[in-house]
């Protein structure tokens, strides 16, 4: 493994049945992530994705590729925009992945670049990783 | 109004014991929408050498979320939820959170600070076992929009 190698790029397709799901199995049931009327009574153009939804569904490009989910030690985003989720077509999250640093314990820093529509939703996405599990 | 920055290195209550369950992770895997033979299979889970089925990364939301609340609910505290975003999130993993697992949750308010006329406000979640094992770290920045003066 060497700074700069990049993961399997994925995209997540979102629609508004994923993030009743989500709401339901994480306990966040604001209502900005299903009620249109109440996502543009304050402001927003439409139902957007919980961040963790998003925080979520990106990670999987390091899991995937490390094999064992169990692996990732940390975890950090910074949310930069809403990820807007119109019914019925829903969106696509598109989540690249590189390596940005290889440490002397073992472990790897993967960047992680999330977009969607071409503008980016996280900022800072990084996963550190115990590369003894990556495949 | 804007929050109270006293409130920076408050400590809250253990919240009560959580018991994870394979269910339980299993239903929010199928919400992310990740197939992975770990959070749904013991014998998986155990080929790369975890005692059962592990939880999601991110899966720590589920507690933390709650716990977090204690703070953003805090009448003393002051902040308007219905203006409140998520900024950034971060884990920290000692370990992979576990079926079985007994948990609870020690929140502390990090840091408030006011930018750009809102609130910021980190908080720091440690998550451990009902033995006193720390198994992860969550950090969360909310803004809320607008309240300071």
């Amino acid at each position: 493994m060497n700074v700069g190698d990049l993961l399997p790029a994925r995209d997540f397709p979102v629609t508004r049945d994923d993030l009743v799901r989500y709401a339901g199995a994480s306990g966040d049931f604001n209502p900005i992530h299903w009620n249109e009327r109440f996502a543009t009574s304050v402001g927003l153009p439409d139902v957007i994705a919980h961040g963790m939804f998003t925080m979520a569904a990106a990670v999987r490009v390091v899991t995937d590729w490390a094999g064992d989910p169990g692996a990732v030690t940390e975890y950090g985003v910074r949310f930069t925009r809403p990820v807007v989720v119109p019914d019925p077509q829903g969106t696509v999250l598109h989540v690249e992945g590189r390596v940005r640093e290889v440490r002397d314990d073992g472990t790897a820093e993967i960047e992680l670049t999330a977009t969607v529509n071409g503008d980016t939703v996280l900022a800072r996405a990084r996963a550190v990783v115990r590369t003894a599990a990556c495949r | 109004m804007p929050v109270d920055a006293r409130f920076s290195g408050r400590v809250y209550p253990p919240t009560a014991p959580y018991e994870v369950g394979r269910e339980k992770i299993r239903e929010f895997a199928e919400a992310i929408g990740d197939p992975h033979p770990a959070y749904r299979d013991a014998a998986a889970a155990r080929a790369l050498g975890h005692p059962d089925v592990i939880a999601p990364p991110t899966f720590a939301i589920v507690l933390t979320l709650h716990a977090g609340h204690q703070v953003i609910m805090d009448p003393d505290l002051g902040i308007d939820y219905s203006r409140v975003v998520h900024g950034e999130q971060r884990f920290e993993h000692r370990r992979p959170i576990t079926a079985g697992d007994r948990l609870q949750v020690v929140v502390t308010v990090e840091s408030i600070r006011a930018a750009a006329g809102n609130d910021i406000v980190t908080t720091r979640a440690d998550v451990t076992t009902t033995d006193g094992e720390l198994v992860s770290t969550a950090r969360s920045t909310i803004v809320a929009r607008g309240t300071a003066a």
